[in-house]
Protein backbone atom coordinates (compact mmCIF):
# COMPACT_ATOMS: atom_id res chain seq x y z
CA UNK A 1 0.00 0.00 0.00
CA UNK A 2 2.77 2.41 0.93
CA UNK A 3 4.25 1.83 -2.49
CA UNK A 4 1.34 3.59 -4.17
CA UNK A 5 2.33 7.23 -3.65
CA UNK A 6 5.88 6.47 -4.63
CA UNK A 7 4.69 4.63 -7.68
CA UNK A 8 2.41 7.52 -8.63
CA UNK A 9 5.23 9.97 -8.21
CA UNK A 10 7.44 7.84 -10.39
CA UNK A 11 4.74 7.51 -13.01
CA UNK A 12 4.10 11.22 -12.98
CA UNK A 13 7.80 11.94 -13.34
CA UNK A 14 7.97 9.43 -16.15
CA UNK A 15 5.11 11.13 -17.97
CA UNK A 16 6.64 14.55 -17.53
CA UNK A 17 10.12 13.50 -18.52
CA UNK A 18 9.18 10.87 -21.07
CA UNK A 19 11.58 8.46 -19.39
CA UNK A 20 10.72 4.82 -18.86
CA UNK A 21 8.99 4.40 -15.51
CA UNK A 22 11.38 1.61 -14.77
CA UNK A 23 10.90 1.50 -11.04
CA UNK A 24 7.12 1.42 -11.17
CA UNK A 25 7.25 -1.20 -13.85
CA UNK A 26 9.62 -3.26 -11.74
CA UNK A 27 7.18 -3.18 -8.81
CA UNK A 28 4.15 -3.96 -10.95
CA UNK A 29 5.85 -6.79 -12.82
CA UNK A 30 7.45 -8.28 -9.74
CA UNK A 31 6.51 -11.96 -9.41
CA UNK A 32 5.29 -11.25 -5.87
CA UNK A 33 3.04 -8.34 -6.86
CA UNK A 34 0.01 -10.50 -7.52
CA UNK A 35 0.35 -12.73 -4.45
CA UNK A 36 0.77 -9.61 -2.31
CA UNK A 37 -2.40 -8.07 -3.72
CA UNK A 38 -4.20 -11.40 -3.31
CA UNK A 39 -3.37 -11.51 0.39
CA UNK A 40 -3.99 -7.80 0.93
CA UNK A 41 -7.45 -8.10 -0.58
CA UNK A 42 -8.23 -10.89 1.88
CA UNK A 43 -7.33 -8.74 4.89
CA UNK A 44 -10.76 -7.10 5.28
CA UNK A 45 -12.33 -10.54 5.21
CA UNK A 46 -9.85 -11.84 7.77
CA UNK A 47 -10.44 -8.81 9.97
CA UNK A 48 -14.23 -9.28 9.86
CA UNK A 49 -13.95 -13.00 10.49
CA UNK A 50 -11.70 -12.37 13.46
CA UNK A 51 -14.07 -9.67 14.72
CA UNK A 52 -17.06 -11.98 14.48
CA UNK A 53 -15.38 -14.60 16.64
CA UNK A 54 -13.50 -12.29 19.00
CA UNK A 55 -16.61 -10.10 19.36
CA UNK A 56 -14.87 -6.86 18.47
CA UNK A 57 -17.48 -5.64 15.99
CA UNK A 58 -19.40 -3.52 18.49
CA UNK A 59 -22.86 -3.87 19.99
CA UNK A 60 -24.47 -5.08 16.76
CA UNK A 61 -21.98 -7.40 15.06
CA UNK A 62 -24.51 -8.70 12.54
CA UNK A 63 -25.17 -5.20 11.27
CA UNK A 64 -21.43 -4.46 11.22
CA UNK A 65 -20.80 -7.57 9.08
CA UNK A 66 -23.58 -6.79 6.63
CA UNK A 67 -22.52 -3.17 6.23
CA UNK A 68 -18.77 -3.78 6.06
CA UNK A 69 -19.06 -6.47 3.40
CA UNK A 70 -21.22 -4.06 1.39
CA UNK A 71 -18.67 -1.28 1.84
CA UNK A 72 -15.84 -3.53 0.67
CA UNK A 73 -17.80 -4.66 -2.38
CA UNK A 74 -18.15 -1.05 -3.44
CA UNK A 75 -14.49 -0.30 -2.65
CA UNK A 76 -13.17 -3.20 -4.74
CA UNK A 77 -15.53 -2.28 -7.54
CA UNK A 78 -14.15 1.26 -7.55
CA UNK A 79 -10.59 -0.10 -7.47
CA UNK A 80 -11.29 -2.41 -10.41
CA UNK A 81 -12.85 0.43 -12.37
CA UNK A 82 -9.89 2.68 -11.58
CA UNK A 83 -7.39 0.42 -13.30
CA UNK A 84 -8.13 1.44 -16.87
CA UNK A 85 -8.17 5.25 -16.34
CA UNK A 86 -5.06 4.94 -14.18
CA UNK A 87 -3.33 2.84 -16.81
CA UNK A 88 -4.13 5.34 -19.53
CA UNK A 89 -3.23 8.30 -17.39
CA UNK A 90 0.07 6.82 -16.21
CA UNK A 91 0.81 5.10 -19.48
CA UNK A 92 1.52 1.96 -17.51
CA UNK A 93 0.18 -1.16 -19.18
CA UNK A 94 1.39 -3.42 -16.37
CA UNK A 95 -1.45 -2.15 -14.16
CA UNK A 96 -3.92 -4.22 -16.17
CA UNK A 97 -2.48 -7.36 -14.58
CA UNK A 98 -4.46 -6.61 -11.43
CA UNK A 99 -7.84 -5.74 -12.86
CA UNK A 100 -9.20 -9.26 -12.99
CA UNK A 101 -8.25 -10.02 -9.40
CA UNK A 102 -9.92 -6.85 -8.18
CA UNK A 103 -13.02 -7.73 -10.16
CA UNK A 104 -13.20 -11.23 -8.74
CA UNK A 105 -12.71 -9.85 -5.23
CA UNK A 106 -15.61 -7.48 -5.86
CA UNK A 107 -17.74 -10.53 -6.55
CA UNK A 108 -16.30 -12.31 -3.51
CA UNK A 109 -17.28 -9.46 -1.17
CA UNK A 110 -20.62 -9.06 -2.94
CA UNK A 111 -21.43 -12.71 -2.31
CA UNK A 112 -20.33 -12.35 1.31
CA UNK A 113 -22.55 -9.28 1.62
CA UNK A 114 -25.52 -11.22 0.28
CA UNK A 115 -24.77 -14.23 2.49
CA UNK A 116 -24.54 -12.00 5.57
CA UNK A 117 -27.89 -10.45 4.72
CA UNK A 118 -29.50 -13.80 3.95
CA UNK A 119 -28.12 -15.49 7.03
CA UNK A 120 -27.86 -12.81 9.70
CA UNK A 121 -30.86 -10.71 8.71
CA UNK A 122 -33.18 -13.28 7.20
CA UNK A 123 -32.14 -16.41 9.09
CA UNK A 124 -31.60 -18.25 5.76
CA UNK A 125 -35.36 -18.54 5.35
CA UNK A 126 -35.64 -18.82 1.57
CA UNK A 127 -39.30 -17.76 1.60
CA UNK A 128 -38.54 -14.60 3.55
CA UNK A 129 -35.56 -13.77 1.33
CA UNK A 130 -37.42 -14.07 -1.96
CA UNK A 131 -40.31 -12.14 -0.48
CA UNK A 132 -37.97 -9.42 0.76
CA UNK A 133 -36.17 -9.12 -2.57
CA UNK A 134 -39.44 -8.81 -4.44
CA UNK A 135 -40.96 -6.38 -1.96
CA UNK A 136 -38.15 -3.91 -1.43
CA UNK A 137 -36.63 -2.00 -4.36
CA UNK A 138 -33.54 -1.29 -2.27
CA UNK A 139 -32.87 -5.00 -1.83
CA UNK A 140 -33.89 -5.81 -5.40
CA UNK A 141 -31.39 -3.32 -6.81
CA UNK A 142 -28.55 -4.76 -4.75
CA UNK A 143 -29.52 -8.30 -5.65
CA UNK A 144 -29.72 -7.43 -9.36
CA UNK A 145 -26.19 -6.04 -9.19
CA UNK A 146 -24.99 -9.31 -7.67
CA UNK A 147 -26.80 -11.38 -10.31
CA UNK A 148 -25.24 -9.26 -13.07
CA UNK A 149 -21.83 -9.76 -11.49
CA UNK A 150 -22.11 -13.54 -11.60
CA UNK A 151 -21.47 -14.11 -15.35
CA UNK A 152 -18.59 -11.65 -15.16
CA UNK A 153 -16.97 -13.56 -12.34
CA UNK A 154 -17.71 -16.84 -14.11
CA UNK A 155 -15.86 -15.72 -17.25
CA UNK A 156 -12.83 -14.37 -15.45
CA UNK A 157 -10.27 -16.76 -16.89
CA UNK A 158 -8.34 -16.80 -20.16
CA UNK A 159 -10.13 -19.73 -21.75
CA UNK A 160 -13.48 -17.97 -21.29
CA UNK A 161 -12.24 -15.11 -23.43
CA UNK A 162 -11.28 -17.57 -26.14
CA UNK A 163 -14.59 -19.44 -25.92
CA UNK A 164 -16.62 -16.28 -26.07
CA UNK A 165 -14.33 -14.47 -28.51
CA UNK A 166 -12.72 -11.30 -27.26
CA UNK A 167 -15.31 -8.81 -28.60
CA UNK A 168 -18.19 -10.76 -27.03
CA UNK A 169 -16.31 -11.11 -23.77
CA UNK A 170 -15.66 -7.37 -23.73
CA UNK A 171 -19.30 -6.61 -24.48
CA UNK A 172 -20.38 -8.87 -21.63
CA UNK A 173 -18.01 -7.21 -19.22
CA UNK A 174 -19.46 -3.79 -20.06
CA UNK A 175 -22.16 -4.87 -17.59
CA UNK A 176 -19.83 -3.61 -14.89
CA UNK A 177 -21.08 -0.06 -15.60
CA UNK A 178 -24.65 -1.10 -14.85
CA UNK A 179 -23.42 -2.95 -11.77
CA UNK A 180 -21.64 0.04 -10.28
CA UNK A 181 -24.64 2.30 -10.87
CA UNK A 182 -26.97 -0.23 -9.26
CA UNK A 183 -24.56 -0.57 -6.36
CA UNK A 184 -24.51 3.18 -5.84
CA UNK A 185 -28.32 3.33 -5.98
CA UNK A 186 -28.54 0.49 -3.46
CA UNK A 187 -26.25 2.36 -1.08
CA UNK A 188 -28.08 5.64 -1.66
CA UNK A 189 -31.43 4.09 -0.80
CA UNK A 190 -30.04 2.47 2.27
CA UNK A 191 -28.74 5.80 3.55
CA UNK A 192 -31.79 7.76 2.39
CA UNK A 193 -33.76 6.38 5.32
CA UNK A 194 -31.57 8.36 7.65
CA UNK A 195 -30.88 11.29 5.36
CA UNK A 196 -27.20 10.63 5.69
CA UNK A 197 -25.41 11.05 2.38
CA UNK A 198 -21.92 12.12 3.45
CA UNK A 199 -20.28 8.74 2.85
CA UNK A 200 -22.38 7.99 -0.18
CA UNK A 201 -21.28 11.26 -1.80
CA UNK A 202 -17.64 10.18 -1.61
CA UNK A 203 -18.40 7.03 -3.61
CA UNK A 204 -20.61 8.99 -5.99
CA UNK A 205 -17.76 11.40 -6.75
CA UNK A 206 -15.26 8.57 -7.28
CA UNK A 207 -17.61 6.69 -9.59
CA UNK A 208 -18.44 9.88 -11.51
CA UNK A 209 -14.75 10.50 -12.12
CA UNK A 210 -14.14 6.88 -13.19
CA UNK A 211 -17.13 6.74 -15.52
CA UNK A 212 -16.73 10.36 -16.64
CA UNK A 213 -13.22 9.59 -17.81
CA UNK A 214 -14.53 6.78 -19.99
CA UNK A 215 -17.31 8.94 -21.39
CA UNK A 216 -14.84 11.66 -22.29
CA UNK A 217 -12.51 9.24 -24.04
CA UNK A 218 -15.38 7.66 -25.87
CA UNK A 219 -16.69 11.06 -27.04
CA UNK A 220 -13.18 12.11 -28.11
CA UNK A 221 -12.56 8.90 -30.08
CA UNK A 222 -15.91 9.29 -31.80
CA UNK A 223 -15.08 12.86 -32.77
CA UNK A 224 -11.71 11.70 -34.07
CA UNK A 225 -13.30 8.89 -36.04
CA UNK A 226 -15.69 11.35 -37.64
CA UNK A 227 -12.82 13.64 -38.58
CA UNK A 228 -10.87 10.78 -40.14
CA UNK B 1 -34.67 -64.56 45.44
CA UNK B 2 -37.39 -67.00 44.58
CA UNK B 3 -40.82 -65.70 43.87
CA UNK B 4 -42.88 -68.31 45.66
CA UNK B 5 -46.45 -67.29 45.34
CA UNK B 6 -48.92 -64.90 43.77
CA UNK B 7 -49.45 -63.06 47.03
CA UNK B 8 -45.93 -61.73 47.15
CA UNK B 9 -46.51 -60.22 43.73
CA UNK B 10 -49.45 -58.28 45.13
CA UNK B 11 -51.78 -59.86 42.65
CA UNK B 12 -53.80 -61.81 45.14
CA UNK B 13 -56.31 -60.08 47.34
CA UNK B 14 -57.88 -62.23 49.98
CA UNK B 15 -60.71 -59.85 50.71
CA UNK B 16 -62.44 -57.86 48.00
CA UNK B 17 -62.57 -54.82 50.30
CA UNK B 18 -58.80 -54.63 50.02
CA UNK B 19 -59.13 -53.83 46.33
CA UNK B 20 -59.05 -50.13 45.70
CA UNK B 21 -62.01 -49.11 43.54
CA UNK B 22 -61.02 -47.72 40.16
CA UNK B 23 -62.67 -44.36 40.78
CA UNK B 24 -60.69 -43.91 43.99
CA UNK B 25 -57.31 -44.65 42.55
CA UNK B 26 -58.02 -42.49 39.55
CA UNK B 27 -58.87 -39.66 41.89
CA UNK B 28 -55.64 -40.29 43.73
CA UNK B 29 -53.74 -40.09 40.48
CA UNK B 30 -55.39 -36.81 39.61
CA UNK B 31 -54.46 -35.50 43.02
CA UNK B 32 -50.89 -36.62 42.53
CA UNK B 33 -50.79 -34.99 39.10
CA UNK B 34 -52.18 -31.81 40.56
CA UNK B 35 -49.61 -31.90 43.34
CA UNK B 36 -46.84 -32.52 40.87
CA UNK B 37 -48.04 -29.70 38.66
CA UNK B 38 -48.47 -27.46 41.67
CA UNK B 39 -45.03 -28.14 42.93
CA UNK B 40 -43.65 -27.65 39.46
CA UNK B 41 -45.56 -24.39 39.29
CA UNK B 42 -44.16 -23.37 42.63
CA UNK B 43 -40.74 -24.37 41.41
CA UNK B 44 -41.21 -22.30 38.28
CA UNK B 45 -42.49 -19.40 40.33
CA UNK B 46 -39.40 -19.79 42.44
CA UNK B 47 -37.26 -19.67 39.36
CA UNK B 48 -39.11 -16.64 38.08
CA UNK B 49 -38.68 -14.77 41.34
CA UNK B 50 -35.08 -15.86 41.45
CA UNK B 51 -34.78 -14.38 38.00
CA UNK B 52 -36.43 -11.20 39.20
CA UNK B 53 -34.08 -11.08 42.17
CA UNK B 54 -31.14 -11.67 39.92
CA UNK B 55 -32.49 -8.87 37.78
CA UNK B 56 -32.78 -6.53 40.78
CA UNK B 57 -29.30 -7.53 41.75
CA UNK B 58 -28.29 -7.16 38.10
CA UNK B 59 -28.92 -3.43 38.15
CA UNK B 60 -25.58 -2.86 39.74
CA UNK B 61 -24.06 0.53 39.26
CA UNK B 62 -21.24 0.57 36.75
CA UNK B 63 -19.59 3.27 38.91
CA UNK B 64 -18.98 5.57 35.98
CA UNK B 65 -21.17 8.53 36.90
CA UNK B 66 -22.96 10.03 39.90
CA UNK B 67 -25.46 7.73 41.59
CA UNK B 68 -29.17 8.42 41.21
CA UNK B 69 -31.21 6.76 43.95
CA UNK B 70 -34.56 5.27 43.07
CA UNK B 71 -37.20 2.81 44.17
CA UNK B 72 -38.58 0.11 41.91
CA UNK B 73 -41.61 1.44 40.04
CA UNK B 74 -45.09 0.22 40.92
CA UNK B 75 -46.56 1.36 37.58
CA UNK B 76 -48.16 -1.53 35.66
CA UNK B 77 -45.79 -2.88 33.02
CA UNK B 78 -42.92 -0.64 34.13
CA UNK B 79 -40.56 -3.43 35.15
CA UNK B 80 -39.75 -5.83 32.35
CA UNK B 81 -38.37 -9.22 33.32
CA UNK B 82 -36.22 -9.39 30.18
CA UNK B 83 -32.48 -9.71 30.60
CA UNK B 84 -30.82 -6.30 30.83
CA UNK B 85 -28.65 -5.07 27.99
CA UNK B 86 -25.08 -4.44 29.10
CA UNK B 87 -24.22 -0.88 30.19
CA UNK B 88 -21.33 -0.88 27.70
CA UNK B 89 -23.70 -1.60 24.80
CA UNK B 90 -26.33 0.90 25.96
CA UNK B 91 -23.72 3.63 26.15
CA UNK B 92 -21.72 2.88 22.98
CA UNK B 93 -24.39 2.09 20.40
CA UNK B 94 -26.48 5.24 20.07
CA UNK B 95 -28.46 7.24 17.59
CA UNK B 96 -27.94 10.86 18.62
CA UNK B 97 -27.42 12.64 15.33
CA UNK B 98 -26.35 15.93 16.88
CA UNK B 99 -23.09 14.14 17.63
CA UNK B 100 -22.76 12.29 14.32
CA UNK B 101 -24.63 9.66 12.38
CA UNK B 102 -22.42 6.70 13.20
CA UNK B 103 -23.55 4.59 16.15
CA UNK B 104 -20.22 5.14 17.88
CA UNK B 105 -20.13 8.92 17.28
CA UNK B 106 -22.26 9.95 20.29
CA UNK B 107 -20.10 8.07 22.79
CA UNK B 108 -17.00 9.69 21.25
CA UNK B 109 -18.33 13.22 20.82
CA UNK B 110 -20.98 13.78 23.50
CA UNK B 111 -18.45 14.26 26.28
CA UNK B 112 -18.08 17.93 25.49
CA UNK B 113 -21.77 18.68 26.06
CA UNK B 114 -22.31 20.70 29.24
CA UNK B 115 -25.29 19.50 31.25
CA UNK B 116 -24.95 22.06 34.09
CA UNK B 117 -26.42 24.62 34.26
CA UNK B 118 -29.47 23.25 32.44
CA UNK B 119 -33.01 24.50 32.30
CA UNK B 120 -36.19 23.22 30.75
CA UNK B 121 -38.78 25.80 29.86
CA UNK B 122 -42.44 24.86 29.92
CA UNK B 123 -44.40 26.91 27.42
CA UNK B 124 -47.61 27.17 25.48
CA UNK B 125 -51.08 26.14 26.59
CA UNK B 126 -50.43 25.85 30.32
CA UNK B 127 -51.70 27.89 33.26
CA UNK B 128 -48.31 27.82 34.92
CA UNK B 129 -45.59 28.31 32.34
CA UNK B 130 -42.17 28.22 33.94
CA UNK B 131 -38.51 27.54 33.49
CA UNK B 132 -37.25 24.74 35.65
CA UNK B 133 -33.63 24.22 36.58
CA UNK B 134 -32.47 20.61 36.28
CA UNK B 135 -31.98 20.56 40.07
CA UNK B 136 -35.68 21.36 40.57
CA UNK B 137 -36.73 18.79 38.00
CA UNK B 138 -34.71 16.13 39.78
CA UNK B 139 -36.64 16.86 42.99
CA UNK B 140 -40.06 17.22 41.41
CA UNK B 141 -41.21 13.65 42.07
CA UNK B 142 -39.77 10.47 43.60
CA UNK B 143 -37.33 8.66 41.32
CA UNK B 144 -38.41 5.25 40.10
CA UNK B 145 -36.45 2.48 38.49
CA UNK B 146 -38.14 1.20 35.35
CA UNK B 147 -36.92 -1.57 33.12
CA UNK B 148 -38.17 -0.89 29.62
CA UNK B 149 -37.67 -2.59 26.32
CA UNK B 150 -36.40 -0.12 23.73
CA UNK B 151 -37.14 -0.93 20.10
CA UNK B 152 -35.30 1.09 17.48
CA UNK B 153 -36.99 1.70 14.14
CA UNK B 154 -33.85 0.18 12.58
CA UNK B 155 -34.75 -3.27 13.85
CA UNK B 156 -32.72 -3.73 17.00
CA UNK B 157 -33.72 -3.61 20.64
CA UNK B 158 -32.34 -3.26 24.14
CA UNK B 159 -33.60 -3.63 27.70
CA UNK B 160 -32.68 -0.60 29.78
CA UNK B 161 -33.08 0.14 33.49
CA UNK B 162 -34.03 3.81 33.46
CA UNK B 163 -34.35 6.12 36.45
CA UNK B 164 -37.00 8.81 36.38
CA UNK B 165 -40.68 9.49 36.95
CA UNK B 166 -43.85 9.67 34.88
CA UNK B 167 -43.98 12.76 32.68
CA UNK B 168 -47.55 13.16 33.99
CA UNK B 169 -46.07 14.31 37.33
CA UNK B 170 -44.67 17.36 35.58
CA UNK B 171 -47.69 17.89 33.35
CA UNK B 172 -50.07 17.95 36.34
CA UNK B 173 -47.99 20.63 38.02
CA UNK B 174 -48.00 23.00 35.03
CA UNK B 175 -51.76 22.62 34.46
CA UNK B 176 -52.41 22.37 30.71
CA UNK B 177 -55.34 24.43 29.43
CA UNK B 178 -58.24 22.98 27.47
CA UNK B 179 -56.44 23.95 24.27
CA UNK B 180 -53.47 21.70 24.95
CA UNK B 181 -53.90 18.70 22.66
CA UNK B 182 -50.26 17.83 21.99
CA UNK B 183 -46.94 18.10 23.74
CA UNK B 184 -43.84 19.11 21.81
CA UNK B 185 -40.34 18.33 23.02
CA UNK B 186 -37.52 20.54 21.80
CA UNK B 187 -33.97 19.35 22.35
CA UNK B 188 -30.63 21.10 22.57
CA UNK B 189 -29.06 22.17 19.26
CA UNK B 190 -25.82 23.94 20.02
CA UNK B 191 -23.26 23.74 17.19
CA UNK B 192 -20.51 24.62 19.66
CA UNK B 193 -21.13 21.48 21.69
CA UNK B 194 -22.64 19.29 18.98
CA UNK B 195 -20.48 18.79 15.87
CA UNK B 196 -23.23 17.50 13.58
CA UNK B 197 -25.75 20.26 14.16
CA UNK B 198 -24.11 22.05 11.24
CA UNK B 199 -24.96 19.12 8.94
CA UNK B 200 -28.14 18.99 6.90
CA UNK B 201 -29.14 15.51 8.01
CA UNK B 202 -32.07 16.88 9.99
CA UNK B 203 -33.78 20.19 10.55
CA UNK B 204 -32.37 21.24 13.93
CA UNK B 205 -33.33 21.44 16.70
CA UNK B 206 -34.63 17.91 16.97
CA UNK B 207 -38.32 18.10 17.78
CA UNK B 208 -40.54 15.29 18.92
CA UNK B 209 -44.14 15.18 20.03
CA UNK B 210 -46.89 13.19 21.67
CA UNK B 211 -50.63 13.46 21.95
CA UNK B 212 -51.51 14.82 25.40
CA UNK B 213 -53.11 11.52 26.44
CA UNK B 214 -49.95 9.66 25.37
CA UNK B 215 -47.84 12.12 27.34
CA UNK B 216 -50.07 11.63 30.39
CA UNK B 217 -49.79 7.83 30.26
CA UNK B 218 -47.98 6.57 33.38
CA UNK B 219 -45.49 4.60 31.27
CA UNK B 220 -44.29 7.78 29.55
CA UNK B 221 -41.13 8.47 31.45
CA UNK B 222 -39.08 11.56 32.06
CA UNK B 223 -35.71 9.92 32.55
CA UNK B 224 -32.68 11.30 34.36
CA UNK B 225 -30.59 8.19 34.72
CA UNK B 226 -29.88 4.61 33.80
CA UNK B 227 -28.30 1.73 35.65
CA UNK B 228 -28.69 3.64 38.92
CA UNK B 229 -26.59 6.58 37.75
CA UNK B 230 -27.23 9.87 36.00
CA UNK B 231 -27.59 9.64 32.22
CA UNK B 232 -24.39 9.53 30.19
CA UNK B 233 -24.38 12.41 27.69
CA UNK B 234 -24.73 10.08 24.71
CA UNK B 235 -27.96 8.74 26.16
CA UNK B 236 -29.59 12.16 26.41
CA UNK B 237 -28.31 13.78 29.61
CA UNK B 238 -29.44 15.46 31.71
CA UNK B 239 -33.11 14.78 30.97
CA UNK B 240 -34.86 12.84 28.24
CA UNK B 241 -38.12 11.24 27.33
CA UNK B 242 -38.70 7.48 27.18
CA UNK B 243 -41.86 6.21 25.49
CA UNK B 244 -41.40 2.43 25.55
CA UNK B 245 -44.18 1.47 23.12
CA UNK B 246 -42.89 3.75 20.35
CA UNK B 247 -39.79 3.49 18.19
CA UNK B 248 -36.77 4.90 19.95
CA UNK B 249 -36.52 8.13 17.97
CA UNK B 250 -39.76 9.33 19.59
CA UNK B 251 -37.93 9.51 22.92
CA UNK B 252 -36.28 12.93 22.65
CA UNK B 253 -32.90 13.38 24.32
CA UNK B 254 -31.38 16.36 26.16
CA UNK B 255 -34.66 18.26 26.35
CA UNK B 256 -34.60 22.05 26.76
CA UNK B 257 -38.21 22.96 26.07
CA UNK B 258 -41.60 21.34 26.52
CA UNK B 259 -44.43 23.07 24.69
CA UNK B 260 -48.13 22.38 25.04
CA UNK B 261 -49.83 23.01 21.72
CA UNK B 262 -53.15 22.67 19.98
CA UNK B 263 -51.91 21.34 16.64
CA UNK B 264 -49.92 18.18 16.00
CA UNK B 265 -46.23 19.17 16.09
CA UNK B 266 -44.09 18.80 12.96
CA UNK B 267 -41.50 16.41 14.31
CA UNK B 268 -37.93 16.15 13.02
CA UNK B 269 -38.31 12.79 11.26
CA UNK B 270 -41.71 13.61 9.82
CA UNK B 271 -40.14 16.72 8.29
CA UNK B 272 -37.20 14.70 6.97
CA UNK B 273 -39.08 11.73 5.51
CA UNK B 274 -42.82 11.79 6.02
CA UNK B 275 -43.46 8.63 4.06
CA UNK B 276 -41.09 6.65 6.26
CA UNK B 277 -41.62 8.01 9.76
CA UNK B 278 -45.04 8.95 11.03
CA UNK B 279 -46.07 11.07 13.99
CA UNK B 280 -47.29 8.06 15.97
CA UNK B 281 -44.47 5.63 15.23
CA UNK B 282 -45.88 3.02 17.55
CA UNK B 283 -43.93 -0.22 17.49
CA UNK B 284 -45.96 -2.40 15.16
CA UNK B 285 -44.73 -5.68 13.65
CA UNK B 286 -47.47 -5.53 11.02
CA UNK B 287 -46.57 -2.15 9.54
CA UNK B 288 -43.24 -2.34 7.74
CA UNK B 289 -40.78 0.43 7.15
CA UNK B 290 -40.57 0.98 3.36
CA UNK B 291 -37.10 -0.53 3.26
CA UNK B 292 -37.22 -3.24 5.88
CA UNK B 293 -39.60 -5.41 7.80
CA UNK B 294 -40.57 -4.50 11.36
CA UNK B 295 -41.78 -8.03 12.15
CA UNK B 296 -38.58 -9.05 13.90
CA UNK B 297 -35.78 -7.49 15.86
CA UNK B 298 -32.29 -8.25 17.08
CA UNK B 299 -31.74 -7.91 20.82
CA UNK B 300 -28.38 -6.24 21.25
CA UNK B 301 -25.81 -8.32 23.10
CA UNK B 302 -28.13 -11.26 23.52
CA UNK B 303 -29.09 -12.71 20.18
CA UNK B 304 -25.86 -14.14 18.77
CA UNK B 305 -24.73 -13.22 15.30
CA UNK B 306 -26.27 -16.33 13.82
CA UNK B 307 -29.38 -16.46 15.99
CA UNK B 308 -32.68 -15.93 14.29
CA UNK B 309 -34.12 -12.53 15.10
CA UNK B 310 -36.92 -12.47 17.66
CA UNK B 311 -40.47 -11.45 16.80
CA UNK B 312 -41.36 -7.84 17.53
CA UNK B 313 -44.35 -7.44 19.82
CA UNK B 314 -47.33 -5.16 19.16
CA UNK B 315 -46.68 -1.85 20.93
CA UNK B 316 -43.34 -3.37 21.91
CA UNK B 317 -45.16 -5.65 24.36
CA UNK B 318 -47.02 -2.82 26.09
CA UNK B 319 -50.34 -3.43 24.35
CA UNK B 320 -52.14 -4.26 27.61
CA UNK B 321 -51.15 -0.89 29.02
CA UNK B 322 -51.45 1.40 25.99
CA UNK B 323 -53.65 -0.38 23.44
CA UNK B 324 -56.76 1.54 24.53
CA UNK B 325 -55.11 4.84 23.56
CA UNK B 326 -55.47 3.83 19.93
CA UNK B 327 -58.90 2.18 19.94
CA UNK B 328 -60.54 2.77 16.57
CA UNK B 329 -57.41 4.31 15.03
CA UNK B 330 -56.18 2.84 11.73
CA UNK B 331 -52.63 2.00 12.72
CA UNK B 332 -51.52 1.31 9.14
CA UNK B 333 -52.54 4.84 8.12
CA UNK B 334 -51.41 6.44 11.36
CA UNK B 335 -48.00 4.81 11.40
Amino acid sequence: MSATPEFLATARAARAGGAKPAKARAILMHPLAKPVLFVAALLPFAWLLYGAFANTLGANPAEALIRSTGDWTLRFLCAALAITPLRQWAGEVALARFRRMLGVYTFFYGVLHFLCYAWLDMGLALDDITHDIAKRPFILVGFTALVLMTPLAATSFNKAIKWLSAPRWRALHKAVYAIVLLGLLHFFWMRAGKHDFAEWSVYAVIVSVLLGDRLLRWARSRAEARRA
Amino acid sequence: MLISNRKSLGLDHGVSSEITPRSVYEERRDLLKLLAAGSAGALLAGWASRDALAQAAGVTRPNKLAALESARSAVAGAVSMDKLTAYADITSYNNFYEFGTDKSDPSHNAGRMKTRPWTVSIEGEVRRPQTLAIEDLLKLAPMEERIYRLRCVEGWSMVIPWVGYSLSELIKRVEPTGNAKFVEFVTLADPKQMPSVSSSVLDWPYVEGLRLDEAMHPLTLLAFGLYGEVLPNQNGAPVRLVVPWKYGFKSAKSIVKIRFVEKQPRTAWVKAAQQEYGFYSNVNPKVDHPRWSQATERRIGEDGIFAKKRPTLMFNGYEAQVGQLYAGLDLAKNY
